[in-house]
């Protein structure tokens, strides 16, 4: 090392070059893999729609063609959530996490009526219909809302009666692991499989239990599952989540008018 | 020949840089919860060490000794970047088990330790080398802690099963506190005591010497 890289322009000289160097080689490499990256995302969420509306085996590994294969089953629609209509997607390749930051594509959400604390609500819902195989006639709709420390982004699958709940799982999430992190144990997801959503008088009534569900009482075997422990309030959230989306603010007049055939 | 032997092969053991100079211990800790994560992560350490190490070198002439840390820094920092834009292109489910850890290689100790005590004072070929070697040295003790982790933890080694769990009809009780950062530290230092028993060299004097234990009475 010669003394003359101490120098004020060597200095800079070095600093420059090498942050040149460096910023050209971040960026190409951000570019050039962003198209492989991108796949990956939209492959992912893929894997995680088919994952919640039990239309994979569970613990199937899903490859690339499998699920290209499954999701060819698979109808995406647009629907209004204000008047439970299908609609068209606002924008090319429509993301309804994004629009509901989104003011131009949202719509701010009262405390009394937000019971899921997710302030704003995306005007138009991606839901995927099942068109094809065995399951055909199930809905799956997006959900979200707010556990303990995170807001949790799922879906929940409807049997083609609207009401009985074929899968519920969420694909994003940061509960602490163990405890409202559990939300992801496949045993507890299973759970919900079979509950009915909807009482007689079509109030939302499925939900998390705290503590166990008692077999012998017939509302909770029929709406209810067992409570996460030591998860109270992601427990909470869930709930909320589910009574949230699936009630009058959410899908609840579109089920209605998809059930009349009106949608 | 033997130079590059010794300089690939003497961080795993002899001079191990997690258990004789105790660096990488906090991503140790994380990233060892399964076998499958260990392995993408010392990967990616095996190729940022070696990349940093070689580019600090061919530049080591002309960095002026002010700003040589920040140098290093930088250039590690865009390894490190290009590494995580690669995970998330070709091993997308990995780069989401290995969320921020794969950024915090910049801040992995084995790294910036590796440029500057080697590669601003040797050749580009040579400090390659020794970030492959010092590289492997974390490898090695990752995927240990892993093993034990994932089995014990878990009953599973590579998201197989191995120990059926009583929770799904068999007979292992996991033990929970292995899949808990503490429990890499016990291993850690089960394994710093382990090799130490064999390489005496690296038992490292007392700071001081523990008086004896004497009884005096009480007034």
């Amino acid at each position: 090392m010669s003394s003359n890289n101490d120098t004020i322009g060597k200095t800079i000289t070095v600093a420059l070059l090498l942050c040149i160097v460096c910023s050209v080689i971040v960026s190409g490499a951000a570019i050039a893999l962003k198209p492989a990256q991108v796949a990956n995302k939209a492959l992912d969420m893929q894997r995680n729609i088919l994952a919640i509306g039990g239309l994979a085996q569970p613990g199937e590994s899903l490859t690339k063609a499998r699920v290209e294969e499954l999701f060819g089953q698979i109808e995406e629609k647009y629907v209004d959530v204000a008047t439970g209509k299908f609609t068209e997607a606002p924008f090319a390749n429509y993301d309804q996490v994004k629009a509901a930051k989104d003011p131009k594509f949202s719509i701010a959400l009262d405390g009394a009526i937000d019971i899921a604390s997710i302030k704003r609500q995306q005007k138009v819902a991606t839901v995927y219909k099942v068109v094809g195989g065995d399951n055909a006639g199930r809905l799956i709709l997006p959900v979200n809302g707010y556990g303990l420390w995170s807001t949790l982004y799922g879906f929940v699958a409807l049997e083609s009666d609207l009401n009985t709940i074929a899968g519920l799982g969420f694909y994003a999430h940061a509960e602490t692991p163990g405890l409202g992190g559990e939300v992801d144990n496949p045993r507890w997801k299973k759970m919900w499989i079979g509950k009915s959503v909807y009482d007689a008088n079509g109030e939302v009534v499925a939900k998390v239990k705290k503590g166990a569900v008692n077999p012998a009482i017939e509302a909770e075997k029929l709406h209810q599952v067992d409570g996460l422990s030591g998860a109270t309030l992601t427990s909470n959230g869930v709930t909320n989540l589910i009574k949230f989306w699936l009630g009058d603010n959410g899908f609840a007049p579109f089920l209605k008018n998809y059930k009349a055939g009106e949608a | 020949m033997s130079d590059i032997k010794q300089v690939l092969t003497e961080p795993v053991v002899k001079n191990n840089p997690i258990a004789l100079q105790i660096l990488g211990i906090c991503s140790a800790l994380a990233v060892t919860t399964s076998m499958n994560v260990a392995i993408v992560m010392s990967l990616a350490v095996i190729a940022v060490t070696a990349c940093s190490n070689l580019a600090v070198s061919v530049i080591r002439m002309h960095i002026p000794s002010s700003i040589r840390i920040i140098v290093q820094m930088t250039i590690i920092a865009s390894l490190v970047i290009v590494v995580d834009q690669v995970l998330k292109a070709f091993a997308y489910s990995i780069s989401k088990q290995l969320s921020v850890f794969v950024g915090l290689i910049i801040t992995n100790c084995i790294v910036m330790g590796r440029a500057e005590a080697y590669a601003m004072k040797n050749g580009p070929f040579m400090s390659f080398m020794d970030g492959i070697g010092n590289g492997l040295g974390y490898s090695v003790i990752l995927i240990v802690v892993a093993f034990f982790r994932e089995l014990f933890g878990a009953g599973k080694l590579f998201g197989i099963e191995i120990l059926p769990l009583v929770t799904e009809g068999g007979w292992y009780n996991p033990n929970g506190l292995l899949l808990l950062p503490p429990s890499a530290f016990f291993l850690i230092g089960g394994i710093i005591w382990a090799i130490r028993t064999f390489q005496k060299d690296q038992v490292e004097a007392p700071d001081f010497k523990i008086a004896k234990n004497t009884t005096k009475e009480a007034y």
